[in-house]
C-alpha cells in the first residue's frame, strides 16, 4: 500500500495520462459532438461570435470550479443525495458568473438571457461531475473540467464564425466581407441567423468529424 | 380565456422548446429512438412541466421577486431576494420530480412502470429549468398563464420528441452516409423540421 502512495505521488503534475485529460475532448471525446452532451445551451446562443465567447467563459468557470468542489467533497456527499448536492454546488456557481455579467458586461448578459440560468442544466457540467469528480482528485478533475470546456468552446465558436459571418457579413461585431463585395450583388445569407441553421452546421461539423476520425463512426442499428 | 388560449398555441409551436430554443436536447437525442419510449419521456416532460412552472411562479411572485414579500409586513416590503432565483428554481424542480415520482409510484403503478425510469432523467432536462426561467423572463401575470404555458411547452416537446423517434424509426431503411450514421442525421433532421416549424412564425396571435 505505502508503495502505490509514493508512486502516485511521484506522478507528474503533468504526466502522459493527464495530458490525455486535457486533449481526449477536443477531438475523441469531444463532449458536443461525441458525448452529445450540452447541446441545449451550445447552439441558440451561437448568432453571433461575441455572446459564444462570453457563455464559453461561463461554462468554463463552472465546470472547473465544480469538478474542483466536487472532487473534493467526493467522500463527504452521500451517494443517494449526490444529485441534489451537486445541482445546488452548481447552482451557486451559475449565480456568481450571472451576477458578474450583470456586473460588468449588462448588454451580453441580456443577450444571453435566459441561458445563464441553464448552465445549470447543461449536461456537460452535471455529466463531468457524475462521470468523473466523483471518483477523482480534485487536480486531474481540475483538468478534466479545462479539457471538456475547451472542446465545447471550440464547437461554439466555430459555429458562431460561421453564422455571423455569413449571416450578418461581420465578425465581432466588426465588418470583415468588404463593402464592394455587396456592390457586386453579395447578399447575406438571413438563413444563418435562424436557429435551424445551427442544428445543421454542428450536424456538417459531425459529418466532416467523422469521417476524419473514423473510430468515431456508429455502427448500423 | 382568448388570452390563455393564445399562451397555449404560441409555447407549442412558436416559442417550441426544442426547434426555437433547443431546451431538453440532450434527452431529445438519446431517447429518440423508438417512438414508444419517446411518447412516454414526453408525456413525463408535460407532467413535470404542468406543475413545476406554476409552483415557480408562486415562489417568484410571493417569495423572491423584488418587493414580493411584502405579504409578510411592511418591514419586508423592500427585500429583493431574486439573486436567489436559479438555486430555488433547481432546488423546486429536483424536489418537485422526485415527489411526483413517489405519488405516481403510490397511486398509479401502471403510469410508473410506463414513466418511471424517465421521471429522474428530467430533474436535469433544460427545458424544466428553461420553462422556469422562461416564465421568470417573461412576467406571466396570472397562475393560470403559468400553467397554460408550462403544459403548452411540455406538448411542444412532447410533439417534437415523438416526431423525430417515428421519423429515425423509419431511417433504418434507409442508406445514410456512415459518418451521418445516428447522431449526425438526427440533427439535420431537426434542423430541417426546425425550418417546417419557422413557418408558424409568422402568425400573429
Amino acid at each position: 500500500m505505502a508503495e502505490v502512495a509514493v508512486q502516485q505521488e511521484k506522478e507528474a503534475l503533468f504526466s502522459k495520462k493527464r495530458v490525455k485529460l486535457l486533449t481526449d475532448p477536443l477531438n475523441d471525446n469531444n463532449p458536443v459532438t461525441v458525448q452529445v452532451l450540452g447541446i441545449c445551451s451550445a447552439l441558440a446562443i451561437t448568432v453571433q461570435v461575441k455572446p459564444a465567447l462570453f457563455m464559453f467563459a461561463g461554462v468554463f468557470f463552472v465546470v472547473v470550479m465544480g469538478n474542483i468542489v466536487v472532487s473534493l467533497l467526493r467522500n463527504v456527499i452521500p451517494n443517494r443525495v449526490r444529485i441534489i448536492a451537486q445541482l445546488v454546488i452548481v447552482a451557486g456557481l451559475v449565480s456568481i458568473v450571472d451576477m458578474v455579467l450583470k456586473a460588468y458586461a449588462y448588454d451580453v448578459s441580456k443577450q444571453l438571457s435566459v441561458f445563464v440560468g441553464l448552465i445549470i442544466t447543461n449536461c456537460i457540467v452535471m455529466g463531468r461531475l457524475e462521470a468523473f469528480a466523483m471518483a477523482n482528485k480534485p487536480w486531474p478533475s481540475a483538468l478534466d473540467g479545462i479539457g471538456n470546456a475547451f472542446g465545447y468552446g471550440i464547437l461554439l465558436v466555430l459555429v458562431a464564425v460561421v453564422r455571423e459571418l455569413f449571416g450578418a457579413g461581420k465578425l465581432m461585431g466588426y465588418k470583415i466581407i468588404p463593402d464592394s463585395f455587396y456592390e457586386f450583388g453579395y447578399v447575406n445569407n438571413g438563413m444563418m441567423m435562424m436557429p435551424p441553421m445551427a442544428l445543421i452546421l454542428v450536424g456538417i461539423i459531425i459529418w466532416v468529424q467523422r469521417s476524419r476520425n473514423t473510430k468515431l463512426v456508429e455502427a448500423e442499428d | 380565456m382568448e388570452n390563455l388560449l393564445n399562451i397555449f398555441v404560441k409555447s407549442i409551436f412558436i416559442d417550441n422548446m426544442i426547434f426555437a430554443y433547443f431546451l431538453g436536447m440532450c434527452s431529445y437525442l438519446a431517447v429518440s429512438k423508438r417512438v414508444t419510449t419517446a411518447i412516454g419521456l414526453g408525456a413525463a416532460v408535460i407532467f413535470v412541466l404542468g406543475i413545476t412552472v406554476p409552483i415557480n411562479w408562486l415562489l417568484e411572485n410571493y417569495v423572491l421577486k423584488a418587493g414580493a414579500l411584502s405579504w409578510m409586513g411592511p418591514q419586508f416590503a423592500e427585500i429583493d431576494l431574486s439573486f436567489l432565483s436559479f438555486i430555488m428554481f433547481i432546488a423546486v424542480v429536483a424536489a418537485m420530480v422526485q415527489l411526483v415520482e413517489m405519488t405516481v409510484e403510490k397511486f398509479s403503478p401502471s403510469l410508473y412502470a410506463s414513466l418511471g425510469i424517465f421521471l429522474p432523467l428530467i430533474a436535469v432536462n433544460c427545458s424544466i429549468l428553461g420553462g422556469a426561467l422562461f416564465m421568470q423572463s417573461r412576467g406571466y401575470e396570472s397562475i393560470g398563464e403559468a400553467s397554460i404555458f408550462g403544459i403548452g411547452s411540455g406538448f411542444g416537446w412532447f410533439l417534437a420528441i415523438v416526431a423525430i423517434a417515428a421519423i429515425r424509426e423509419k431511417m433504418r431503411y434507409s442508406k445514410v452516409p456512415a459518418p451521418l450514421r445516428g447522431l449526425g442525421i438526427t440533427f439535420i433532421l431537426t434542423g430541417l423540421m426546425g425550418l417546417a416549424f419557422l413557418s408558424f412564425a409568422g402568425i400573429k396571435l
